[in-house]
């Protein structure tokens, strides 16, 4: 019998996780997919929002304000990317400066700091490449980037290095009310626990609908994204927003902690909570919203194109609490944007919630700090040469796109909760997120997953589950 | 009379071949451009021929397979039997260029040989 | 710091006949650094044949032809390191490389070659819309599996695109046991050459639909199943012509892109159109003593011009290493060679009537597929070539041999343009 079972190992499940371990509860985090963050979390805008955008007085405005001021203290702590680039709000026609202002006065009631509106010629200072339709901006200097999958994997290594388990391949498929604790129906078997924690992204509102009487309704809202190439670093260096307005509300630009760009996300609401499908019809209407705010946007460097799915419940705010109608079973739904930057302060108020109800005692044993792995290319060449001599599989360049040694994929398949496919290896250490998209290196990252795991090459997948990449032999068919 | 098209692959031009046949015996070829595309057609209705190339693994060497290929041309209708020969064929290190790997491959009488060294 | 009069940057076709063509030319102190753990480069995984007809007046395979070379330059006792990776090149000719053994090591030297070759272009930059399953190779990729490590990636393909690489793959895939069920082409002719569409498509009945593209990939964990549709003349799907195929394999030939991050650090100035340097006569880019050749400097047909460029490369840089600056100072100023109407680029992009060879040829690509067409060559306003070509067609190679003579006796030549003339 665990203390408390979360189901779901995106952001906001792992964010409270960690928190979780600062107690002595014996904590379990259920996930379907075979690592953490393969949902929501890894397919977004990896922005921290500065907090002005969410409605005055919402849960969404005052855990979003606090989530991005915790962020730069968390990420220090944990060893993930962050960088604190500024945010802008960039209004297109002289008539719209009444709703950039509008949005300053929002912010400050949120509690956002320092924001400022600045005229064009601040504007043009800042960034070159603005359009030259823009009038004025709202300038959120808090605001900020981060790597979510850094992000998300800092907090569930941190998680399990403090004792919290986690399953993967394990879908919940049922939630049962027993003798005052909880039976979950998984694809692995059953798991009995106090307290749930509900983090289930898109699917929150299925296990919320499985014991309440009063429904969720969680629309996937798709959103596509087109990822630019590291050359283009620098065409802009603030996230870029445009002004909502009655010409649509646009799509951002910004730089991203490795110094791509990226631009999105479109909006599109479907019913299929896996359908991560890009489509032509998004990526044209992308490509022609994110030339609006900015000037001779680089897109033939596009690298990647991806969708995500926001977990858009009917009432736009974040759920976060005990059930009334069902002790004992915590909601964390509707975590939308801006759900990555609100992580922090999710997981904790998560994990203070669980605290009142079980009066849990802090665990001594706690460790806040993680180290993340080891980027050689932070080094100066003598430390780097040292560091070859003691382990030369750091010498062995093995993504060439972004200089990823063999000792880095080595080290993110070993520590805890390590990656066991190449897309778990590519948002450890960024190998096969190049330009190149993995075309070479992944018959070699195959060869050291295979090699470090202990198995066979043709059992090594792109993602878990049926995505092998190798199906056979030459000539085993003919 | 029998009319067999082809696509000459001379040159990039790619002339719409027709070669008119009697008996097995070219009567006469026309569409081609350039001389070239006449003897093309001659040879590849009257006895088409590949070289066949694939991968035979290894053992023992500093890498897992080596390229073999078919030291001479073959004939086409042969390439499915001479892929069911090569199927399940293992050599061992070191193997150099040139080296015999199977002879007289599905009966044609040509040897199938290595084009690389693994040592 | 380790000292070498020339540094190859890449073990390929192009870094192995600059080496030999180098150590040929006089200099002795040469390094060759590549990345894999054999030379050969891509050659290694091209284990069809049809190479070297030029070279070696013989159809070899690809692992073959590099092995000629590569007993050249053991013959020549080039030195070289395997598995080794340039981190950076600094403009004053300082190449800092990494590998298990040696650990980060620097290398000033006289002469730079680059010769690091190209990439694939991916899904991601063929923005093709669908999910993002496993199943989905660079025909590169999925030639190295089944090539060198003897692994299938699928068993049903469809393939996009019809460059050589994916026509070669596609035979290649039927041959070791796979079906291939088509392969579509967004161009309305195919990129690749006319033997490979007849005995890599044509003797398997592999279908090769032209103006077709991929529109959709579904399968969330594998690929099950690629629609293609036909495309208009501005390239765009056109609603209604879909055609759906269930399989669990994509593979991908869109095209080659040189891979020059190496030379933007070196400030090697670019060509848009290329994506690789801009060189004179000499195969020299901007920066002085670094020299260029292969596929890294413009995508080439056949390794056999690869081969031939790089040779000259190498006998520029010992020229270079022997001479200094010396070797570029002439009376004559170099001559741009412009490419217009037809003509996409050249190379070189500027010749120096003084410093040429009695014969200099310029290689070209034309930007679509012309019949009965000529290639011309103006000198200033002055036609002086005027060859006749029944077709001319992306995907091969053209050239053009200019003539010192006829340069040098040109007076107040100050501009060489290449173009294609309709008949």
């Amino acid at each position: 019998m665990y203390d408390v079972v979360i189901i779901g190992a995106g952001v906001s499940g792992s964010a409270s996780a960690r928190e979780l371990s600062r107690y002595k509860l014996n904590v379990c985090v259920v996930e379907k997919e075979e690592d953490v963050c393969c949902g929501t979390s890894k397919a977004n805008s990896a922005i921290v929002h500065a907090g002005f955008d969410a409605e005055a007085g919402s849960l969404m405005a005052k855990l979003n304000v606090e989530g991005s001021q915790m962020m730069e203290g968390l990420s220090k702590e944990l060893d993930f990317h962050y960088k604190n680039n500024g945010s802008l709000v960039v209004c297109l026609h002289e008539e719209e400066k009444p709703n950039l202002q509008d949005l300053y006065d929002r912010g400050v009631k949120n509690g956002v700091k320092d924001l400022r509106i600045i005229d064009r010629e601040e504007l043009v200072a800042l960034e070159p490449n603005i359009s030259d339709e823009a009038v004025a901006a709202l300038y959120a200097p808090t605001g900020g980037i981060v790597c979510p999958f850094g992000m998300n994997i800092a907090f569930a290594e941190n998680a399990a290095t403090n004792g919290v388990e986690f399953k993967f391949d394990t879908e919940v498929t049922g939630l049962e009310k027993k003798d005052g604790s909880w039976v979950i129906k998984t694809s692995q078997g059953d798991i009995e626990t106090k307290y749930v924690v509900n983090a289930a992204g898109v699917y929150a509102d299925k296990f919320h609908n499985m014991v309440s009487g009063k429904k969720l309704h969680i629309t996937p809202r798709r959103g596509d994204y087109c990822l630019l190439d590291r050359s283009t670093e620098g065409f802009v260096t603030h996230t870029i927003f445009q002004l909502p307005s009655k010409f649509g509300k646009g799509v951002l630009v910004t730089p991203t902690v490795h110094g791509n760009t990226l631009i999105g996300p479109t909006a599109i609401d479907i019913e299929n909570k896996e359908g991560t499908n890009t489509t032509q019809e998004g990526i044209d209407e992308l490509i022609n919203k994110a030339g609006t705010t900015v000037k001779g946007l680089p897109i033939r460097q596009v690298i990647t194109s991806f969708a995500g799915l926001r977990a858009h419940e009917d009432g736009h705010e974040f759920y976060i609490g005990e059930l009334e109608d069902a002790k004992g079973f915590i909601d964390c739904a509707g975590i939308e944007s801006p759900g990555l930057s609100s992580a922090p302060a999710i997981g904790k108020m998560v994990a203070e919630i669980v605290k009142d109800l079980t009066n849990a005692e802090e665990n001594p044993n706690f460790v806040g700090t993680r180290k993340g792995i080891l980027d050689p290319k932070t080094l100066s060449n003598e430390e780097r040469a040292e560091l070859i001599k003691k382990d030369p599989a750091y010498g062995n360049i093995i993504c060439r796109c972004e200089m990823i040694t063999e000792g880095e994929i080595i080290d993110a398949i070993k520590r805890p909760l390590g990656a066991k496919s190449l897309d778990g290896v590519k948002r450890r250490t960024r190998a096969g997120m190049g330009r190149c998209q993995s075309g070479f290196c992944s018959p070699r990252t195959i060869e050291i997953l295979a090699r470090e795991r202990g198995v066979d090459p043709a059992e090594i997948t792109k993602a878990g589950g049926d995505s092998k990449i190798i199906v056979g032999i030459n000539k085993d068919r003919i | 009379m029998e009319t067999r098209e082809l696509i000459c692959i001379g040159c990039p031009m790619g002339c719409p071949l027709k070669v008119e046949m009697e008996n097995g015996e070219v009567v006469s070829v026309s569409g081609n451009t350039c001389k070239r595309g006449d003897v093309y057609a001659r040879k590849e209705v009257t006895n088409p021929t590949r070289i066949v190339t694939s991968s035979v693994i290894v053992e023992g060497g500093s890498l897992a397979a080596v390229s073999v290929k078919t030291k001479e041309d073959i004939p086409k209708g042969k390439i499915f039997d001479i892929m069911k020969e090569l199927k399940g064929v293992k050599v061992n290190a070191p193997v150099h260029i040139g080296d015999v790997i199977l002879s007289n491959v599905a009966g044609t009488g040509v040897d199938i040989i290595a084009t690389k060294n693994v040592l | 710091m380790l000292n070498y009069d020339i540094v190859i940057i890449g073990g390929g076709p192009a870094g192995l006949a600059a080496a030999v063509s180098a150590k040929r030319s006089g200099v002795e102190s040469i390094l060759v650094l590549e990345r894999d753990k054999e030379l050969g480069g891509i050659l290694n995984q091209c284990i069809h044949n049809g190479f070297g007809l030029h070279t070696f007046k013989e159809e070899l395979t690809g692992p073959e032809y590099a092995g000629r070379f590569i007993e050249q330059l053991l013959e020549e006792k080039i030195e070289y390191r395997l598995n080794t990776m340039v981190m950076d090149i600094a403009p004053n000719k300082v190449v800092t490389a990494m590998n298990r053994e040696d650990g980060m090591f620097e290398i000033q030297a006289k002469a730079i070659i680059l010769a690091m070759g190209c990439r694939e272009r991916s899904r991601g930059a063929l923005n093709i819309p669908g999910y993002r399953p496993a199943g989905i190779y660079s025909a590169g990729t999925a030639q190295r599996l089944v090539n060198m490590e003897g692994y299938m990636p699928g068993r049903e393909v469809v393939i996009l695109g019809s460059g050589d690489i994916g026509l070669i793959m596609a035979r290649r895939m039927t041959l070791e046991g796979a079906k291939v069920k088509v392969v579509a082409e967004l161009m309305p002719y195919s990129g690749g050459l006319k033997r490979n569409i007849v005995q890599c498509l044509d003797d398997y009945g592999i279908p090769l639909k032209l103006s077709h593209t991929v529109v959709d990939i579904e399968g969330k964990e594998r690929v099950e199943a690629i629609t293609i549709a036909e495309v208009g003349p501005d390239r765009r799907p056109i609603p209604g012509t879909e055609e759906r195929y269930t399989c669990d394999t994509l593979l991908l030939s869109c095209g080659l892109i040189p891979e020059n991050e190496l030379s933007r650090s070196l400030e090697v100035e670019m060509s848009p159109v290329t994506s690789g340097p801009l060189v004179n006569e000499c195969l020299e880019t901007n920066v002085e003593g670094v020299f260029a050749c292969g596929n890294v400097l413009h995508v080439h047909d056949l390794v056999d011009f690869v081969s031939e460029e790089a040779s000259a490369a190498g006998k520029h840089a010992a020229e270079y290493v022997k001479n200094g600056a010396k070797h570029a100072e002439t009376g004559a100023k170099d001559i741009p060679i412009v490419a217009t109407e037809g003509a996409r680029y050249t190379v070189p992009k500027t010749i120096n009537p003084d410093r040429m060879d009695e014969k200099h040829t310029v290689r070209f690509r034309v930007g679509d597929v012309y019949k009965n067409c000529y290639v011309s060559v103006y000198l200033n306003d002055e036609r002086v070539i005027h060859k006749k070509r029944p077709v001319v067609a992306p995907g091969e190679m053209e050239e053009v041999v200019l003539k010192k003579e006829e340069l040098a006796a040109f007076s107040g030549l100050s501009q060489i343009t290449v173009k294609i003339e309709e008949a």
